[in-house]
């Protein structure tokens, strides 16, 4: 692949901009405004001003105790992003194209959402400024995250489930690509994660990148230096582009992004694009793509829906390809393990998607031992989650009410 | 490829996904086109997520798929019709590229195939294909849009060396009722500076659109209508349709006296 870094629309060989020609103007266009306001006082203030006030930034850097009395190992710090308002990071990014739509003229927002948690925020703020909202997300997703398709139709968007190929958040992106060709005038399309054509890869990271901000000063008013690792989960990656970038490159800071395995790598079924996957381009990028030896895209797998992707932001492939941050990937097994975990230790409920961090970040405080620092960037809440981890530890509501005698 | 459009009369070009119905199927539909006066038949390599196709051009890339329709499948597909009409390859950028890039202009120019339509390479991202494509004879038809710009339609008209494949409308693929209103608009644009032929595909599903087409362009690419006639009649109903959009397109030609040039 040829190095084409000297544009802001590549990571190295990787990023680009692989549309329908259709779509050119439209990027083209996203990426002026994104320039033009991007430092406008009135813009930054404003955004600054929700962040606070709507949102409700600064969100903690917490002490986990008991985890770390558990692990034995590093102190283990959650950023708690799961505070944010609508109950994760997405919120920051939905909410920075939302003012870039408006100051766009674009009346009809679009958007995918995999676990719901992008679709909710994008509802959300859609709803704050009065716009025509129309989420995509597929069928398979509909029904792992029922209680997210709810909030999204009661904030006043459309939900179109999308039952082509797995009917999860792949086909989603579709979907939402094909609405945005069509009514690309007016229309904008957010997407949730820092994949996609120039210039979103850019603008999602720069958005969420007030996750490492904060957390650089939390961490040395809290412990008096930089953390000597942080650890968040990867499906799109962008909650960990937004918690490493102010790190990257730094010494002593260790970045660990972790995929989902799935059911394992050795059995094809997960969606661990950077470890299993090999360079390709997907839904408009160049980055590491799960596909056959044909080019076809492979369904990916994880018991979350948000890691249920089969590529990642083209930013992680160049930095897994440079080394400035390591990537793991745990199972939904010991994702699930993790999750209750931490429910039951610190009283947080985590989303399935961040429990696969958490999960990782157990290792990563043994290996630093005690004295040292690991941030977890907890991503997002789990209470979507529930049915979900209920089915698969075959927990019964109806039990847990006979046996605890209150029923 | 551009002595397909030098006949004086408007190229009919049908489009046909490799491995929809079946395997064979597909051959059939290949040799119906040509029975029928096809001048260039575009075939759409199946892809697992194709961006700028609608519905029925989804479902038969899916039916395509399931039926066993890989990269070598279409190209012995194109080397069967290749010596009789030119074939053009409708493809997804990551088949070319999990192929090599140079591995798949290889075996497309190998296969016969004349020119590359890739729906999601736009100019910007094929400055180098470009090159290795023209060192292998193999033609570049790249998209324009009604959304495309005067700035980026040069570019675009000079990087056609097949056909330049003008998009009718803001959309995906799809048959649909009249020609859009923009797509006439868009036709004179390009021709104003391409030496190129000009082709106009998406949505075109009647005679009367074709007819109206031919009044800018140099070729009409009619996809998704001959899919949906090839799900429900088969090869020979196709046949019979687009004969009978030849024939309305000659008929056109002869009242016009010669028609355009």
């Amino acid at each position: 692949m040829q190095q084409k870094s000297k544009d802001t629309s590549y990571f190295g060989p990787f990023g680009g901009r692989y549309v329908p020609e259709t779509l050119i103007h439209a990027l083209e266009e996203l990426e002026e405004a994104y320039e033009r306001y991007r430092d406008d006082p009135e813009f930054v203030e404003e955004l600054n001003g929700l962040a606070r006030d709507f949102v409700g930034r600064p969100t903690p850097l917490m002490f986990a105790e008991r985890l770390t009395r558990e692990w034995g190992g590093a102190n283990v710090w959650f950023k708690r992003e799961d505070l944010a308002h609508t109950g994760a990071h997405k919120i920051n990014n939905a909410l920075g194209q939302m003012l870039l739509a408006e100051r766009m003229g674009k009346e009809r927002i679009i958007a995918e959402t995999g676990a719901g948690q992008h679709g909710v925020a994008t509802a959300t703020v859609a709803a704050l400024y009065g716009r025509e909202c129309v989420v995509y997300m597929g069928e398979e997703d509909t029904r792992r995250q029922a209680p997210n398709v709810l909030r999204m139709k009661l904030l006043g968007a459309e939900v179109r489930p999308v039952t082509t190929g797995s009917g999860t958040l792949k086909a989603a992106l579709n979907e939402a690509i094909r609405d945005w060709v069509t009514n690309v005038e007016n229309t904008h399309y957010i997407i949730g994660t820092v994949a996609g054509p120039a210039p979103y890869p850019r603008i999602v990271r720069d958005l969420q990148i007030v996750i490492g901000r904060e957390l650089e000063f939390q961490a040395r008013e809290r412990f008096g230096r930089d953390p000597d690792a942080i650890v968040a989960c990867v499906g799109g990656g962008s909650n960990a582009i937004g918690a490493f970038h102010p790190f990257v490159g730094r010494g002593g800071v260790r970045l660990v992004g972790v995929e989902a395995a799935g059911r394992g790598l050795e059995t094809g079924e997960h969606g661990a694009s950077l470890t299993g996957g090999e360079p390709g381009v997907l839904h408009g990028s160049m980055s590491y793509v799960l596909q056959t030896e044909d080019g076809q895209i492979r369904e990916a797998h994880s018991i979350s829906a948000g890691l249920d992707y089969p590529s990642v932001g083209p930013e992680h492939a160049y930095l897994k390809d440079e080394g400035l941050v390591e990537y793991a990937s745990v199972t939904d097994e010991a994702a699930l393990e993790a999750f209750v975990e931490t429910t039951r230790l610190e009283g947080i409920i985590p989303a399935l998607e961040t429990s696969h961090a958490i999960s990782h970040a157990a290792q990563v405080a043994r290996e630093l031992g005690p004295g040292k620092n690991v941030v977890i960037n907890l991503s997002g809440r789990g209470d979507k989650d529930i049915g979900v981890v209920a089915e698969a530890i075959g927990m019964d509501a109806h039990e847990a009410e006979v046996a605890s005698g209150d029923g | 490829m551009r002595s397909a459009f030098s006949g004086g009369r408007v190229a009919l070009m049908p489009y046909l996904t490799a491995g929809f119905p079946t395997l064979e199927g597909a051959r059939e539909v290949g040799e119906a086109y040509v029975a029928a006066g096809a001048d260039v038949i575009e075939i759409g390599v199946p892809f697992s997520d194709p961006l700028a196709d609608g519905p029925t051009i989804q479902d038969t890339t899916t039916r395509a798929l399931e039926n066993g329709a890989d990269l070598e499948y279409c190209l012995e597909l194109a080397s069967g019709l290749a010596d009789r009409v030119p074939v053009v390859f409708l493809v997804y950028y990551n088949v070319i590229f999990a192929r090599g890039i140079e591995g798949f202009l290889e075996a497309a120019a190998g296969a016969g195939v004349s020119g590359l339509v890739i729906p999601d390479l736009p100019v910007d991202e094929a400055v180098d294909f470009r090159e290795m494509a023209a060192e292998r004879g193999v033609a570049i038809c790249p998209l324009a849009a009604p959304t495309t710009d005067d700035a980026r339609l040069d570019r675009i008209a000079e990087a056609a060396s097949g056909f330049v494949y003008c998009v009718s409308v803001a959309g995906v693929t799809g048959a649909r009722e009249k020609l859009p209103p923009g797509a006439i608009e868009l036709l004179r644009r390009v021709r104003a500076r391409a030496s190129a032929p000009v082709a106009l595909g998406f949505g075109i599903s009647s005679a009367q659109a074709a007819v109206e087409a031919a009044s800018e362009a140099d070729g009409v690419i009619i996809g998704s209508k001959l899919m949906q006639i090839v799900a429900e009649e088969g090869p020979e109903g196709a046949a019979r349709w687009l004969r009978g959009v030849r024939e309305a397109l000659d008929s056109e030609a002869r009242t016009k006296v010669g028609g355009r040039n």
